[in-house]
């Protein structure tokens, strides 16, 4: 091998590496290795005279390989290869060393510290050495999109794509598009009505040429990479023909079974064939397989004979269709924490949850608007409000903020007070976040035209007691202890990722955060984009978050998409597996340990389909011989990698 | 006792740590975004799989002077890769056994299991390895005699 000339170039990032790193002694350790032809530090590596320099530096040196001791190579990997390609050298010719993250962040002592930066630097500098020039793959685009989840962040996304002239697939797992905003009856901070702003969207996915709709369905199976998607849907038989119903309610009329109506919470009761609720989107009835009587007209088939559009099919079948798609939007919302968890507090029978509230207050819903308790379905005139139940508590729920209860518990209130403007309210509250546009407004409305109590505490204790809830709280505002008799309670309860996420994201091999939320490539930077290139995150999935960012995210995770699939052509790394042809004796270890089929047989050696390799180097960890390894990250290289990590 | 003593505090057991670029470095580049603190002992190298670690590269690294070794990947199941993680673990558990037979202590190589969401979780390990070793003194039996 001729003889390497390498560049090192130490940040000092600020005081972020220079404070615990010796940023001039892994300069000054870098250039007395034989390869290395130049090493300096500088306080800002990435800005415009640092990244000036590198490129300078390349020119009057002659270097053919570049490292960069700074941050993480998610952050400047790119910067630092596009100035190599400034500079007129291959971008793979330069490596990152994370001298930041992995080192001066995490440690205090300077010399033990300066040590490990000089490892991690030269471990780097040992694999630039042997790093390959290499041109990037291009591949075709399918211009079509995946939508996963039909709230209202599954469906702002499918209209801008579709607008903007991309072909869209919505999978929705209910029966209907809208989510849980579909199911609020009027929203903050505007009190405008939920379904009079969602249901033209809902109407204009059925309506949209470029949409297609799926309902009553999932998600099985997703293959391939970026821009070039393979997505097996499972599309389960409803038993009523969309295109058929007229929506007329005769079926319902005749079915002989009831039972709750999830769509108002367990509030109302529906028959086993039903509609959610008359907007429903496609507006059909259904009929749900496991509460009737058998699908079948020897027991039943009463709807079946009223129908008299003919739409009621006992034979259909569920079936799988697969999709091309160059792209997947995961939109699959949240849920509310369950009451289960929550001992004496739950399963009360005069509390209800937020969203019960929501249909109770809906002039649509199963008490046309009156705000009644469940137990005798009187008006109450002491109401609690309970923020928090299941947030922020690390040691018994969940530990993190659910960020909307403040506000739609201050909305519940003042919906309450417009119902009964002779009730009490009461909330109880830890702290109150009304950040963003007319929240803090809104909170103080609640508080002063509204007259609702705000007490600042948790609740103590809560029990049932003669038909009435007992409630008991410190107000550590004027210390005082509280004792509420109220008639009926509304517990905020904590958002959670939908029952399904983990799943889901599975399917998607994309990540979840610690608490189980869709998790984002960067929470600041790249905050609507999965790890997994091509996939992107919207809504309440990715954390909780109120209509108008799960809007603005959705919009967001469109415009990403747009960006990706206007490309005539995607770039693929290159760092893929190659064979040494010489050494394989077609044992087809490698072919089986592949999780991409990307490697098959020829003339008894094996070969790899650059397009399908994603470099994961399972290939080469199988392979007796090394005879297959993966491009600039070789058996060797990691050898020579060892040997720096060790050599100090 | 005291000289003793001394030779323990200035044992700095090494660690080659190798991090699966998804899951692993991640949560290590999360540890160091939340300042989470641990020892200097460990130093990662970065590869794209779990999966991708070769028996060979740990018998690499006890030969040539690391007193422990670290492979962590993404969480079972959870591998970007879909499945390198079960190749890893199949293969290094392999190599575990391999070590004990040939008189390595089976305490300086470990798997772990770090998500881009667990900073705290792999300071934890790197810190509790590090105890460990320090307790376990030099490796000596894979390593090179250099004359
Ligand atoms: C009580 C209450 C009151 C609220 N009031 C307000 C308010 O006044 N103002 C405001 O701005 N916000 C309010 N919110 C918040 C608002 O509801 C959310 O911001 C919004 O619903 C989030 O939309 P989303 O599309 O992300 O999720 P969701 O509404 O949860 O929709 C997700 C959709 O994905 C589907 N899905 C899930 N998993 C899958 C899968 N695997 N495959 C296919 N489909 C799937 C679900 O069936 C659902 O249709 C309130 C929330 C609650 C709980």
């Amino acid at each position: 091998m001729t003889k390497k000339r390498t560049g090192v170039f130490v940040c000092h990032c600020g005081s972020n590496i220079a404070a615990t790193v010796d940023v001039a002694a892994v300069a000054a350790a870098m250039a007395g290795e034989e390869s290395v032809v130049c090493a300096r530090d500088y306080v800002y590596m990435c800005s415009d005279p640092g990244q000036n320099s590198v490129i300078q530096a390349i020119k009057d040196n002659q270097l053919d390989s570049v490292v960069v001791s700074c941050c993480s190579p998610n952050l400047h990997e790119k910067t630092f290869r596009e100035n190599a390609k400034a500079a007129g050298l291959n971008d793979f010719t330069c490596e990152i060393a994370n001298i930041r993250e992995q080192c001066s962040w995490v440690h205090k002592d300077r010399a033990k510290a300066t040590a490990k930066a000089i490892r991690i630097s030269l471990s780097a500098v040992k694999r630039v050495s042997r790093n390959l020039a290499l041109e990037p793959i291009g591949i075709g685009v399918t211009r079509r999109v995946l939508v996963v989840g039909g709230g209202i962040a599954g469906i702002q996304a499918s209209l801008d794509l579709a607008n903007s002239g991309f072909e869209v697939v919505l999978v929705e797992k209910n029966a209907t598009i809208g989510g849980h905003m579909i199911q609020l009856s009027e929203t903050f901070p505007t009190l405008d009505c939920s379904q009079c702003i969602l249901s033209p969207k809902m109407v204009e996915i059925t309506r949209h040429p470029k949409i297609t709709l799926m309902t009553s369905s999932e998600v099985q199976e997703v293959t391939g990479y970026v821009g070039n998607f393979r997505a097996k849907i499972l599309k389960k038989a409803t038993y009523v023909d969309p295109d058929k119903c007229k929506i007329c309610d005769d079926c319902a009329k005749v079915c002989p079974v009831v039972v709750p109506n999830q769509y108002d919470l367990g509030i109302s009761a529906r028959r086993a064939i039903y509609i959610p609720f008359a907007q429903a989107i496609p507006a059909s009835y259904t009929l749900d397989e496991s509460s009737c009587l058998g699908l079948n007209p020897v027991v039943c088939g009463k709807c079946k004979d009223v129908c008299e559009a003919g739409a009621i099919d006992y034979d259909m079948q569920s079936r799988t269709v697969t999709e091309e798609i160059g792209a997947i939007v995961v939109a699959t919302g949240f849920d509310l924490y369950s009451q289960d968890h929550l001992g004496e507090y739950g399963h009360l029978e005069n509390a209800v949850d937020g969203l019960q509230f929501e249909r109770m207050c809906s002039a649509s819903g199963p008490t046309k608007g009156k705000v009644l308790r469940p137990s005798d379905h009187k008006e109450p005139k002491d109401v609690v409000f309970i923020q928090c139940v299941g947030s922020r508590d690390p040691a018994r729920h969940c530990s993190y903020c659910s960020k909307i209860c403040c506000m739609y518990t201050a909305k519940h209130a003042r919906l309450y007070k417009h119902h009964v403007p002779d009730g009490r309210a009461y909330v109880f509250y830890i702290d109150i976040r009304s950040g963003g546009k007319g929240y803090e407004e809104f909170v103080q409305r609640t508080m002063e035209d509204d007259e609702t109590l705000y007490l600042r505490g948790r609740v103590s204790k809560i029990y049932e007691d003669n038909g009435k809830i007992r409630v008991y709280g410190n107000d550590t505002l004027s210390g005082q202890n509280v004792e509420i008799e109220a008639d009926m309670v509304v517990l905020a309860l904590a958002m959670q990722p939908s029952a399904g996420t983990a799943e889901i994201a599975k399917t998607l091999k994309i990540g979840r955060d610690k608490d189980g939320f869709l998790q984002e490539a960067h929470p600041k930077l790249r905050p609507v984009e999965s790890v997994t290139a091509g996939i992107f995150l919207a809504g309440a999935a990715q954390g909780p978050k109120d209509i108008p960012e799960t809007v603005s995210q959705a919009s967001a995770a469109a415009a990403k998409v747009v960006t990706l699939l206007s490309q005539p052509r995607l770039i693929r790394s290159p760092t893929v597996a190659r064979v040494r042809s010489r050494l394989c004796t077609g044992c087809e270890m490698c072919v089986d340990a592949c999780p991409y089929d990307a490697i098959h047989l020829e003339n008894g050696k094996a070969v790899v389909n650059d397009v399908l390799c994603e470099g994961c180097g399972t290939c080469s960890a199988t392979c007796v011989r090394a005879a297959i390894e993966v491009k600039n990250a070789t058996p060797l290289q990691i050898q020579e990698m060892i040997g720096a990590v060790l050599s100090l | 006792m005291h000289e003793q003593q001394q030779q323990q505090t200035q044992y700095e057991p090494k660690i080659v740590a190798f991090l699966c670029k998804w899951c692993s470095s991640a949560g290590s580049d999360l540890a160091g975004v939340s300042r989470i603190q641990y020892p200097a002992n460990a130093t990662p190298i970065t590869v794209m799989c779990s999966g991708s670690v070769s028996p060979q590269y740990i018998l690499s690294a006890f030969n040539k002077g690391a007193d422990g070794v670290l492979v962590s990947g993404c969480h079972i199941g959870d591998c970007h890769y879909m499945e390198g993680n079960y190749y890893a673990r199949r293969k290094l558990y392999m190599v575990s056994e391999l070590l004990q037979f040939i008189g390595v202590e089976p305490e300086r190589f470990r798997m772990s299991w770090v998500s881009a969401a667990e900073g705290t979780k792999y300071a934890k390990v790197v810190r509790d390895f590090v105890e460990d070793l320090r307790h376990l003194g030099p490796q000596d039996k894979l390593k090179a005699q250099r004359p």
